[in-house]
């Protein structure tokens, strides 16, 4: 038994006591690496490919607990459900989401950006409203950038009021990508 | 912030195969992988209330070192025959080491525990006396003592 075989054990027994407070892997998608990293609740965070992973796992560890494992086989199922997403073959998630990276007003914006359909887009400002707040456009933008989980919370189907793109976490070209992927925008590329 | 401290997983990364080296200095290769997995679980449940984390690979050593003690607490103090000297050896033992590590695995707990982090992992007294919980002193002594009892063993 190698210094991996033991480690493998340490993970296997820790997730059975319940010490793995954050577990995480990294995946490949069509547009760079991206980090998941999962609590006994659910999904809690999805880092972009431009995202420093170092960083966002201290983060965790602040956040969350210093208990934070690389452990990619307690993040399979996540995992397949992103390889099936980025072959147009899944169009809705179902995943169990930890979402207590959030709270108040983000929080019920990420809620309603939650419901948007795949395929579908909604506007900053259907999202502050749906929040309780229509004049809160504004912190509706915030709320939908510091999503802890894009993708799988679909702030990329966001838009400004006048079909402008708005921002976008992992960057624009990403932003343009997803919505391409789902057929909300031609394949051509923007003249 | 709730707390400072790095992600666990930097502790696995960056001290794991020192770990093991300690372990398999002090109770051999087939003990090792049992004592490992003890260091880091109970490394683990620690690890959030852990108030002190300037120096996480003596934490840790200490830890390993306790694990091993258990160990040859449980096999009944038997001398453990070491097939295999640390991966991380810095200093060469003996060219004829099996007899030496054989010795070694004699000797009483603290002063194995001394002699392996000093030859085996080459460590400098201040870091052994914190893996062991004692001072730099005590440390010292245990070494000393230990080395001495080595050289008549095997005169």
């Amino acid at each position: 038994m190698n210094i991996n075989a033991s480690l493998e054990r340490v993970r296997e027994r820790a997730a059975a006591e319940g010490l793995l407070d954050v577990a995480y892997a990294s995946t490949d998608s069509p547009f760079g690496p991206l980090l998941l990293a999962k609590t006994p609740m659910g999904l809690v965070r999805l880092g972009l490919p431009n995202q420093d992973a170092d960083e966002l796992l201290v983060e965790l560890a602040a956040k969350i607990s210093p208990r934070v494992l690389e452990a990619p086989a307690a993040l399979d199922e996540e995992r397949r459900e992103l390889d099936l997403y980025f072959d147009r073959k899944l169009d809705s998630f179902d995943l169990p989401l930890d979402w207590s990276l959030s709270d108040g007003f983000r929080l019920r914006v990420l809620h309603q950006i939650a419901t948007i359909p795949y395929g579908e887009t909604r506007t900053y400002t259907e999202m502050a409203r749906g929040a309780g707040n229509e004049r809160a456009v504004r912190a509706a933008g915030t709320a939908c950038g510091r999503n802890p989980i894009p993708l799988v919370v679909p702030c990329h189907r966001v838009l400004r009021s006048g079909g402008a793109l708005g921002g976008y976490g992992g960057g624009l070209p990403m932003k343009r990508g997803l919505l391409t992927l789902e057929g909300v925008l031609d394949e051509s590329p923007p003249g | 912030m709730v707390s400072a401290l790095p992600p666990f997983q930097v502790l696995i990364d960056e001290h794991a195969a020192n770990v093991m080296a300690v372990l398999r200095g002090a109770v051999g290769r087939e003990g090792a992988e049992d004592c490992f997995q003890e260091t880091f679980l109970a490394a683990l449940r620690a690890y959030p209330q852990l108030q002190d984390d300037s120096n996480l690979r003596g934490w840790l050593i200490t830890i390993a070192h306790r694990k091993a003690v258990d160990h040859h607490r449980a096999r009944g103090r038997r001398p453990v025959p070491v097939a295999e000297v640390a991966e991380t050896a810095v200093t060469d033992p003996e060219p004829n080491d099996d007899g030496v590590w054989l010795a070694v695995g004699a000797l009483p707990p603290k002063q194995r525990a001394a002699v392996t982090l000093r030859f085996a992992l080459d460590l400098p007294h201040a870091e052994i006396a914190d893996a062991l919980g004692c001072s730099p002193e005590a440390a010292r002594r245990s070494l000393h003592e230990g080395i001495k009892r080595l050289r008549k063993e095997l005169a």
